[in-house]
C-alpha cells in the first residue's frame, strides 16, 4: 500500500511539487496572521515571514558551509586511515 | 516506612551473569523479563524518593541509591530503552553481546543513582568497558581498531575524572557527587567537567562517538546511542548546572555535529554526528542552568534516547539485511523496506522537531530558555541547527536511503528485506513513543525535575515558526540537493591527531628508535666487544704472566733454593750436616755476642 502510494506520487511529481509550493505559500500567509506577542526579538515582529526566511537561509548556510568545509581538505579518500 | 531497596543495576548484572545458563525456549522470555523487572524496580523506586544503599568503605561513605526527581527521569528512560534494545536484539544468538549490553545498562543506572564520586566512577568505568565489547563483538579489523581507540579515549576520560575528584577530595575532604561551585571554578572543577564532558562528546573530546558507533554491531549501536552521552548529560546537570562555558561549547557542538552530518556518507556515522549535535542542545541547557533550561535538557535527553534509538534501529535493520551502511551503496529501498522507511521517517521527523513529535516538545524548551535568558545568539544558533537537523536526518537521510538514485548492487537489492519481527516490534514501540510524547505532553512534562515550570509548546506562534522553518528548509534542500549528494569520502576530524599521532609514535619507535638501538648493537658488537676482548686478553696475560709469574716464580725460586741447599748442604752424611749446623749456630752465636 505504501509502495503503491509512493509510486503514485512519483508518477505525478509535477503535481506534488506544485502542491508543496501552494502549501508553502499558505504557511507564509498563515504566519502573517499569527499573533507575534510571543516573539523573542523585534526582527520577528517587523519582518513578515521571518522564520521562513530564517529556515531557507539556515538551510543554504548549512549546506554551503558543509560543502566549503568538506572541499577545504576535510573530506578525503575513504581509505585514508586504512581501517 | 522503610522500603526494601534493590538496586536496578543489580538486577541487570545478575540477569547478565545468569543469561548463558538460560537456553532454548526460555531464552527469549528471560531476555524480556530481566529488563522488564529492572523497569518495574525503577518505577517502584520512583514512588519512594530518598537515599538508599549507604555503605561504609574504609573512611568513605558510599551511596548507591540517591532517588530524586532528576535520577528518576533518567533511570526511567534508560530502563525503558533497555527493554526496547533487548527486544531489538532478541534474535542475536551471541550471548556475549547481550551480557555486554546489560552490564552497560547496569553501569548507566548505577551512575545515575550514585551519590558519591567513587560509586560514580565504578559504574562509569563499567559502562566504558562493557560498551567496548559491543564494538568488538562485530569481530572485524575495523571494529577491533575502533574498540581499542574507544577504550583508550574513555580510559583517558576516566583518569581525568578520577584526578578531578581526588584533587577535590584533597582540597575539601568531600566525595559527595553534587552541584560544584561553578561561579568560582577551581582546577579540579575543570577536570571533573572535562571527564564528564568526554562522555557527553563535547568538542574537542567528541571524535570517539561517530567512530565507535558506526563500527559497533547493529544492537550494540542501539544501546550505545542511548546510554553513554545521556548518562554524561545527567552527570553534567547534577554537577555543572549553570556553568556558562557549557553554553558556548554546546552551541559549537550543535553546529559542528550538523556540518559533519551533512558531509557524511556512512549512515550510522551520520547518526553519530547527529547525536553530537543534539547533545549540544542539552549541554546548552545545562550551561544556561535555569529551571526551564534544566527541564529542557532532561526532556530532550528523554526524547532523544527514543528517536535516536529508533533511527539507529532502522539503520541497524538496513545493515543487518543488506550488509551495507554507506549511502553510496544504498538508495531506492522504499520498495523493499517500506516498514523500516516509515520508522526511519518517524525518527527523522521527531529529531527535526515536527509538531506532534517528541523533538518538538523537548527541543523548543531549551531554545525558549535561551531566549528567555536573553542569550539570543544561542537561541538563533540552535534554531539554525534545528533546520540543519531536519535537513540531515529528516530529508537527506531518508531521501538517499529510500528514494533518490538506486546505488544498490544486485546482491544488496536481493538481500534487502524487512527485518525480523522482534526488530520491527522494537521499532514500532520506539515510533509509538516518539509520537505519543509529542501528542500527550503531560506524560513527559510531569516527570521533569523542576516542578512549577510552565511551558506550552503548542501555541500558534511556535507552531507557525516551526512549520515555516521546516517547509523552507525542505524547499532549500529541494533546490540545493545536488550539493549534499554522498561521496565515497571520509571526513577528517580531531581524531586525526590521536590516530595519526599514534602512527607517528609507532613510526618513531619502529624507525629512528629501532635504528638507534640497532646501531648501538652493531657498535657494541664491532667496537665494544673487541675492546672488551682486548682488555680481557691483556688482563688474562697479565694475570698469567704478571701475577701468576710472581707467585709461581717465588715458588720456583724457593724450590730451586731448596734443591740447591739440599744438594750442597744435605748430602746425606750426618757428620757433615751436624758440622754445618753447629758451625752455622756458632757463627750466629758469635755474631750475636759480638754484634
Amino acid at each position: 500500500m505504501i509502495i503503491n502510494l509512493i509510486d503514485y506520487l512519483r508518477d505525478r511529481l509535477q503535481y506534488v511539487t506544485y502542491s508543496c509550493y501552494v502549501a508553502m505559500a499558505f504557511i507564509v500567509i498563515w504566519s502573517l496572521s499569527v499573533d507575534t506577542s510571543h516573539a523573542h526579538t523585534w526582527a520577528e515582529k517587523m519582518i513578515p515571514g521571518f522564520w521562513s526566511l530564517f529556515g531557507l537561509c539556515s538551510c543554504a548556510i548549512v549546506i554551503m558551509v558543509a560543502r566549503w568545509y568538506g572541499k577545504s581538505g576535510i573530506q578525503t579518500r575513504e581509505d585514508y586511515y586504512d581501517n | 516506612m522503610t522500603i526494601s531497596f534493590i538496586h536496578p543495576a543489580l538486577i541487570m548484572i545478575v540477569g547478565a551473569c545468569l543469561l548463558p545458563m538460560v537456553r532454548g525456549p526460555f531464552r527469549k522470555p528471560y531476555m524480556f523479563l530481566v529488563p522488564l523487572l529492572t523497569f518495574i524496580d525503577v518505577i517502584y523506586l520512583s514512588g519512594h524518593p530518598g537515599t538508599y544503599g549507604v555503605f561504609q568503605f574504609m573512611n568513605w561513605e558510599l551511596t548507591f541509591g540517591r532517588v530524586d526527581r532528576l535520577s528518576m527521569i533518567f533511570a526511567f528512560i534508560m530502563s525503558l530503552m533497555a527493554i526496547i534494545g533487548t527486544i531489538y536484539g532478541m534474535h542475536v544468538e551471541d550471548e556475549w553481546q547481550h551480557i555486554a549490553a546489560w552490564f552497560y545498562v547496569a553501569g548507566s543506572l548505577g551512575a545515575i543513582y550514585a551519590a558519591d564520586y567513587i560509586t560514580l566512577f565504578l559504574f562509569w568505568e563499567m559502562m566504558a568497558f562493557a560498551s567496548t565489547f559491543l564494538i568488538w563483538a562485530r569481530k572485524d579489523d575495523e571494529a577491533l581498531a575502533a574498540g581499542y581507540r574507544y577504550i583508550l579515549v574513555h580510559t583517558f576520560g576516566g583518569v581525568v575524572l578520577l584526578l578531578g575528584f581526588v584533587l577535590r577530595y584533597q582540597a575539601t575532604g568531600d566525595l559527595s557527587f553534587g552541584q560544584l561551585n561553578v561561579s568560582s571554578p577551581e582546577f579540579y572543577t575543570w577536570l571533573i567537567m572535562a571527564g564528564l564532558m568526554l562522555n557527553a562528546a563535547v568538542p574537542p573530546l567528541h571524535s570517539w562517538l561517530p567512530d565507535a558507533y558506526s563500527k559497533a554491531t547493529a544492537i550494540g549501536a542501539v544501546f550505545m546511542c542511548a546510554f553513554t552521552t545521556k548518562t554524561a548529560v545527567y552527570t553534567l546537570i547534577r554537577s555543572c548546572s549553570g556553568f556558562d562555558v557549557l553554553i558556548y561549547l554546546g552551541v559549537i557542538m550543535a553546529i559542528y555535529g550538523i556540518i559533519y552530518a551533512i558531509m557524511e556518507n556512512d549512515v550510522r556515522k551520520l547518526l553519530g554526528w547527529e547525536i553530537v549535535s543534539q547533545v549540544g542542545y542539552m549541554v546548552v541547557g545545562v550551561g544556561i542552568g535555569t529551571s526551564l533550561a534544566i527541564n529542557g535538557a532532561c526532556a530532550h535527553a528523554f526524547a532523544h534516547i527514543l528517536y535516536k534509538g529508533l533511527l539507529f534501529m532502522a539503520a541497524g535493520a538496513i545493515l543487518t539485511t543488506t550488509g551495507r551502511q554507506k549511502l553510496t551503496q544504498l538508495g531506492g529501498l522504499y520498495k523493499k523496506m517500506p516498514g523500516t522507511m516509515i520508522f526511519m521517517l518517524i525518527g527523522g521527523l521527531a529529531v527535526s522537531g515536527l509538531p506532534l513529535m517528541s523533538g518538538f516538545i523537548s527541543k523548543s524548551m531549551i531554545i525558549s530558555a535561551a531566549f528567555e535568558s536573553h542569550i539570543l545568539w544561542a537561541g538563533f544558533a540552535l534554531t539554525l541547527v534545528s533546520a540543519g537537523t531536519f535537513l540531515a536526518a529528516g530529508l537527506r537521510l531518508p531521501y538517499l536511503i529510500f528514494f533518490g538514485k538506486n546505488n544498490c548492487s544486485e546482491e544488496t537489492w536481493e538481500k534487502a528485506q524487512e527485518p525480523s519481527w522482534n526488530m520491527q516490534l522494537a521499532m514500532a514501540i520506539g515510533g509509538f513513543l516518539c509520537i505519543f510524547l509529542g501528542c500527550y505532553t503531560p506524560f513527559l512534562y510531569n516527570m521533569l525535575p523542576n516542578t512549577g515550570v510552565v511551558f506550552h509548546p503548542y501555541n500558534a506562534y511556535h507552531l507557525s515558526e516551526t512549520i515555516q522553518i521546516m517547509a523552507f528548509t525542505a524547499f532549500g534542500f529541494f533546490m540545493l540537493r545536488k550539493y549534499v549528494m554522498p561521496k565515497d569520502t571520509t571526513s577528517l576530524d580531531l581524531d586525526w591527531f590521536y590516530r595519526m599521532g599514534g602512527r607517528a609514535f609507532l613510526w618513531t619507535v619502529k624507525n629512528p628508535l629501532q635504528w638507534c638501538d640497532n646501531s648501538l648493537g652493531k657498535f657494541y658488537k664491532s667496537f665494544g666487544i673487541n675492546c672488551l676482548m682486548t682488555t680481557s686478553a691483556f688482563w688474562s696475560w697479565f694475570d698469567w704472566h704478571g701475577i701468576d709469574g710472581v707467585v709461581d716464580g717465588t715458588a720456583r725460586c724457593v724450590r730451586a733454593i731448596g734443591r740447591r741447599v739440599s744438594i750442597v748442604l744435605q748430602r746425606g752424611q750426618i757428620q757433615q750436616t751436624i758440622c754445618y749446623t753447629v758451625s752455622f749456630a756458632a757463627v750466629l752465636l758469635v755474631a750475636y755476642v759480638w754484634i
